[in-house]
């Protein structure tokens, strides 16, 4: 209880061209009600008085809802509490004396910046190619106009409540991306407004998915158990079935085009 | 047609390429392994089982031709994801603690090899006879039951079986998701009936061998 | 400083269409030919930017996250206002206009606000469209919910993450222009200088984050987009890297700075646990519709909240605010938890605190229901306190929330130097003095799909702006500037840490320029914070070097920068003499201790306009007329 001893075990790089290796630093008197970052933040300030630089970490809101925040704590993407990011992570889910292992996000298609730091750009390009409904400002109509039944909406709203933060591939043996990709591709198949694209976003998302490098999903589950927003892996059973209607059957208007 | 390639141009398609073929292989094996339980009831029943599949002429060899295309497509699809993925993370974690992935999903791989290996030795071994000690053609009841006195080669095959069983229930279950049937609600059937088939169609097959190191399946 | 609102002339229903009829246009093929900066992409920026690329503008879009959906507006929960009157309450452009020109304590302008009102329909429209998965009744219609200072449900919302949800809508719009290559977006870009030619915003210097390299980057119009200022008190509900260097900067190259000292407490955040704090966490204000707010009667009770007898608690809000009680708006909410607090009653860690306590609506609703309502505000207050709110009250306090003030603009969202737009939480907007619940999102969509849009064109095809690059020398000055700036930060290499300095001046503006402020401790505030940064310049320890991913370089020169902005809201609070919204004096309260306006000398918008680092800047006034409404005091007894 109250104040607790840890050791730190941190990678620490450079740059992207560096090497980089594993750091110990002992984090004393650490409080249980700080959170995972704070606790940081008060190692870091220890380090720069020791004129040594501080360790680089995303973060941001540091309320579990920009994605910004990472971290593989212990080996487990957000460390060890379910459905929480490690920005709301508090110190109490470590007992005292525990050694910590921080490594950031492994995958070839999120290349380490510095430290914990990792480029997450492909998200934002699976998104740009796909993973909008083309409106653009003015065009729509009443918003009532379109009705959408309770149930669905809220299912829709489940697969929307991605972050974006990268964990699904964190954790994904295979360094897949189809957690993220699928929660897209079903938040918009689920509604009314999604229909018209539905068929050339999931091919042309998942084309960029692949070409982003991440690897295929053979059904670990492993993404789902790391989610801080409870994606389910549901929406993959999903993007794969209108994927493949998307290829073989009939594609709507959208795709004629390239066909 | 282009639009096949196209599916398989995808690391979705290659996974559904793997479902298919897998079911096709799941659907040859569960009626191979009820033919193959005849022989406690009388190995002759095997043999015209054999001769009747071989009456079919070019029936059997179109059978033949999707299953080898099935296992060839299969194959090769598990090579590339398998290839994937390793490049998809070139740096392994220091540590990394697995949350729910079964030891079924985790052994996927190697168990597919060495299920490979099996597969060409089987076909050498009862099909062509090549490894067999003494192999007659067309009494499938006599060559199984002297096949399998070769204690080594019996034990092969149940390691190949205990393979055979732990892919074919992740296979199963890992292929409901795949073809895109996925309701949270029914989860915990899908283990059940992917366990299910997994160890009546492995265990079937294991008490041949099994049968023979005890003694019970001898060759009078 | 000239500041002309250019509000148009008319009756205000009509003042915007009339408005529209006279804007120039720029022609769909000249479109192409124009490149236009934003700096930004929250709701404002990435509305914007995405509206200007399906224009056919250049756009080129700049964030300092990793990528454009994490701009802070994703952190809103509450809700969206819109005078769409679905459920038949009453609503109207006009009451949504009268609500929002009330809460600001009768300090924006009828034109603007009125105008936000016409809009905020629209912005429902077009965010159901992009599959914004709003909340619904059974019947597939879009549901309401009503929020502080209204007697209208017209708040649409998406569970607790209305923010989020438009602007990832926003977003994914922007990111399908990008994928067209209307819109290149800059992620990890900084921008650290505005460039001025000739009197117009001509373009920006920014740092790329990962490389530390400085860019120019030249247009013919720069839009800020880069919401609050919050973090100048350190702690506060925004994300960490929020910040006010853009608009700072922009101060010091001539824009007009407005109503700095406006700056809202939102009543229900989660308190301070220790001195390692990084930042506060709000709970939303629904919280209120069935918390009882109480304190013990007697000063430094520190028995467990469940042995305190209902006779030796003060549900002061109840008590002093019969007819709101507990939903009393955010500034008076906020201050009688201080004032709780100061007489020593504040329970928890440090005394800053109050309970909000369930019990009461557990027993009445069943505990069921309660979690129904509230269930995951409840987890997230376990998560962050490790307590059970359904078994013990909360303990809430009032947090730094949003900023009401910011770079004066006119009614065509221009700022004081032609072609720099500023819309968002970064311009002075149509708030006033105190911002009403679910209005901002409003505010920021309604700049960047439908109004920014249109006014944009006007400028430009307006203004005589000839072909200028990145090699002109006013590029290389400001270049110079933001390298000098750098390397002095990381050539001090003294023993303080950046954010122990960004702790004391936020201790200083809490205590002395927070809830309620006086002229005494005003002064003194103004007399520490020079000193303050002057020991910042000699006595800062950054290390690291420019030319890489340097974070504490990023937080030096947005510290360096509050360090200065300070100063000026302190000064802003002490010149306006009067109490208004959530500028609070107590030297000017009514006898029973609320704001007391004083319309005949401050019915105006204070600008502030730069004159050097250590000279005083000038006070320049707009002054507001009421046309439609007559100025009346609140009153929410
Ligand atoms: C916790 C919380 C809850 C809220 N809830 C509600 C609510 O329920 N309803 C409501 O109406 N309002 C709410 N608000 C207020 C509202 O969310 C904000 O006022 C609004 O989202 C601001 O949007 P913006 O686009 O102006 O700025 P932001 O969303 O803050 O975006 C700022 C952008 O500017 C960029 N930027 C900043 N500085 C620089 C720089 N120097 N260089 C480059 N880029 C820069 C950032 O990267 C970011 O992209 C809430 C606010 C908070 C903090
Ligand atoms: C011939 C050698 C074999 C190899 C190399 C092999 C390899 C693999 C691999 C690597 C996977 C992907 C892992 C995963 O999806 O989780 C897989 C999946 C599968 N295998 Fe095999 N396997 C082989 C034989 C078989 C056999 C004999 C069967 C039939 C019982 C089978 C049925 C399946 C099924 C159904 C799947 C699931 C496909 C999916 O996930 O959608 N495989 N196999
Ligand atoms: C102990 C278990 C098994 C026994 C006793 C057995 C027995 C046999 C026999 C006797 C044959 C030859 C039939 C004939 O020539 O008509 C045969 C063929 C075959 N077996 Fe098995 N088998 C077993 C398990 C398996 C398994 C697990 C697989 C696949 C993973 C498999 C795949 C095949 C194939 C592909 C053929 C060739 C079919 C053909 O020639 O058309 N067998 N098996
Ligand atoms: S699916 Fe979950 S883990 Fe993956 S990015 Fe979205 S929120 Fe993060
Ligand atoms: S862990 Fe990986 S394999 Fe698929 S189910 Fe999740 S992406
Ligand atoms: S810092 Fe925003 S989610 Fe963790």
């Amino acid at each position: 209880m109250g104040v607790m001893r840890l050791t730190l075990k941190v990678w620490r790089q450079a740059g992207p061209g560096d090497r980089g290796s594993f750091h110990t630093y002992a984090a004393n008197d650490v409080s249980e009600h700080m959170s995972f970052l704070e606790m940081l933040d008060v190692v870091n300030e220890e380090l720069l008085v020791r004129g040594e630089e501080p360790i680089a970490f995303d973060h941001d809101c540091r309320e579990g809802i920009c994605g910004t925040c990472s971290l593989m704590i212990n080996g487990i993407p957000h460390g060890p509490r379910r459905a929480t990011t490690t920005c709301q992570l508090h110190m109490r889910s470590f007992r005292d004396g525990d050694t910590i292992t921080i490594e950031p996000w492994r995958a070839r298609a999120f290349p380490v910046l510095r430290d914990l730091i990792v480029d997450r750009s492909a998200f934002d390009r699976i998104i740009a190619a796909g993973g909008f409904v083309s409106a653009p400002t003015g065009s729509a109509q009443d918003g009532n106009s379109i009705l959408i039944a309770k149930d669905r909406a809220e299912h829709a709203m489940d697969a929307a409540a991605c972050i974006g933060c990268g964990a699904c591939v964190a954790a994904c043996p295979n360094g897949s991306a189809m957690l993220f990709t699928a929660a897209k591709v079903n938040h918009l198949a689920l509604l009314p407004q999604g229909q018209p694209e539905r068929a050339a976003r999931v091919l042309s998302m998942v084309k960029q998915m692949d070409a982003e490098a991440f690897g295929g999903c053979t059904l670990f589950g492993e993404c789902e158990a790391a989610c801080p927003k409870e994606i389910s892996l549901e929406n993959i059973a999903h993007l794969n079935r209108d994927l493949v209607r998307a290829t073989l059957g009939d594609r709507g208007d959208s795709t004629r085009d390239d066909e | 047609m282009n639009r096949l390639f196209a599916l398989w141009d995808t690391t979705v398609g290659k996974k559904v390429a793997m479902a298919v073929t897998g079911v096709v292989m799941i659907l040859f094996l569960i009626s191979h392994v009820i033919s193959n339980v005849l022989i406690f009831s009388n190995p002759a029943h095997l043999d015209s089982y054999a001769a009747w599949l071989r009456s079919l002429g070019p029936a059997l060899w179109i059978a033949r031709a999707v299953l080898l295309a099935s296992v060839l497509i299969h194959i090769a699809a598990a090579y590339q994801l398998t290839i994937r993925a390793r490049r998809a993370r070139p740096v392994e974690y220091n540590r990394r603690e697995v949350q729910v992935a079964t030891y079924a999903a985790r052994t996927m791989r190697w168990g597919g090899v060495l299920l490979a290996v099996f597969i060409v030795f089987h076909i050498l071994h009862f099909t062509t006879g090549t490894f067999h000690p003494d192999f007659h053609p067309g009494q499938v009841g006599r060559n199984v039951m002297e096949g399998m006195q070769v204690t080594p080669v019996a034990m092969f095959y149940l390691v190949a079986m205990l393979a055979l069983g732990l892919h074919f229930s992740h296979g199963i279950w890992s292929a409901f998701q795949t073809l895109g049937f996925d309701q949270p609600a029914y989860r915990q059937t899908r283990r059940i009936v992917a366990w299910g088939l997994a160890i009546l169609v492995a265990g079937g097959f294991a008490t041949i061998p099994a049968a023979a190191l005890l003694g019970y399946l001898k060759w009078p | 400083m000239k500041l002309d609102a250019r509000t148009p002339g008319g009756p205000l229903a009509e003042k915007w269409d009339r408005h529209r009829a006279d804007l120039r246009l720029v022609s769909p093929a000249n479109k192409r030919k124009f490149h236009v900066i934003v700096v930004g992409s929250g709701l404002a920026g990435a509305s914007a930017a995405a509206s200007m690329a399906e224009l056919g503008y250049q756009v080129s879009c700049f964030c300092f996250q990793d990528s454009p959906r994490r701009a802070h507006s994703i952190a809103a929960q509450g809700g969206i206002n819109a005078s769409k009157n679905y459920p038949n309450d009453g609503d109207s452009d006009w009451r949504l206009f009268y609500d929002t020109i009330k809460g600001g304590d009768f300090r924006s302008r009828e034109a603007n606000v009125y105008r936000l009102a016409q809009v905020s329909g629209n912005i429902i429209d077009q965010c159901v469209a992009q599959g914004v998965p709003f909340a619904r009744e059974y019947g597939g219609m879009l549901a309401n919910r009503s929020f502080g200072g209204a007697q209208v449900s017209r708040t649409f919302y998406a569970r607790g993450q209305t923010g989020q949800q438009l602007l990832l809508g926003a977003y994914q719009a922007m990111e399908r222009m990008i994928g067209r290559g209307s819109i290149r977006m800059y992620s990890r870009h900084e921008m650290l200088e505005l460039v001025v030619i000739d009197g117009h915003a001509r373009g920006i210097v920014a740092r790329d984050l990962v490389t530390g390299e400085i860019e120019s980057f030249a247009g013919h119009a720069v839009v800020l987009a880069t919401g609050g200022y919050g973090n100048v008190f350190y702690l506060s509900t925004n994300a960490k890297g929020c910040n006010v260097t853009a608009a700072y900067r922009a101060y010091r190259q001539g824009a007009g700075f407005a109503n700095p000292c406006f700056t809202q407490i939102h009543p229900t955040c989660i308190p301070v646990s220790g001195e390692y704090q990084s930042k506060l966490t709000l709970m939303s204000e629904s919280l209120r519709n069935d918390g009882r707010v109480w304190v013990p009667t007697v000063p430094g009770d520190s028995r467990v909240p469940r042995d305190i007898p209902d006779a030796e608690r003060d549900y002061y809000l109840e008590r002093k605010y019969p007819s709101f009680g507990n939903l009393a708006p955010r500034d008076i909410a906020s201050r009688a938890a201080k004032e709780a607090c100061d007489d020593g009653r504040g329970v928890g860690p440090g005394g800053r605190g109050v309970y909000l306590d369930f019990s009461s609506a557990i027993a009445r609703l069943g505990e069921a229901t309660i979690r129904e309502r509230y269930g995951n505000l409840f987890e997230m207050y376990n998560r962050i306190t490790g307590e059970n709110p359904y078994a013990t009250p909360m303990r809430i306090y009032p947090a730094v929330h949003y900023t009401m003030g910011g770079l004066w603009v006119d009614y065509n969202l221009m700022s004081t130097i032609p072609g720099l737009h500023v819309i968002g939480e970064a311009n002075f907007s149509d708030h006033g003095a105190n911002r009403l619940g679910a209005s901002a999102l409003m505010q920021g969509l309604a700049d960047g799909y439908f109004i920014l849009p249109y006014t944009i064109g006007d400028y430009l095809a307006t203004a005589r702006l000839d072909a200028i690059t990145v090699s002109h020398p006013a590029f290389a000055e400001a270049t110079n500037r933001a390298t000098e700036r750098l390397s002095r930060l990381l050539a001090i290499d003294g023993t303080r840490s950046v954010d122990s300095f960004h702790k004391e001046l936020g201790h200083l503006m809490w205590n002395e320029c927070g809830m309620a402020r006086n002229a005494g401790g005003l002064r003194r505030a103004l007399a520490r914070i020079p000193a303050l940064r002057a020991e910042f310049w000699e006595n800062v320890k950054v290390p690291g070097a420019a030319e890489t991913l340097n974070q504490s370089l990023e937080k030096a020169g947005r510290v360096a920068d509050f360090l200065e902005f300070g100063e000026l809201v302190c000064r802003d609070a002490l010149e306006r003499e009067e109490s208004c919204g959530c500028h609070f004096r107590t030297e000017y309260e009514t006898a029973d201790g609320e704001a007391k306006r004083d319309d005949a000398h401050f019915t105006h918008v204070a600008v502030w306009e730069y004159q050097g680092t250590d000279a005083p800047p000038v006070r320049h006034e707009e002054a507001l007329d009421f046309e439609f409404v007559k100025l009346a005091t609140r009153s929410y007894k």
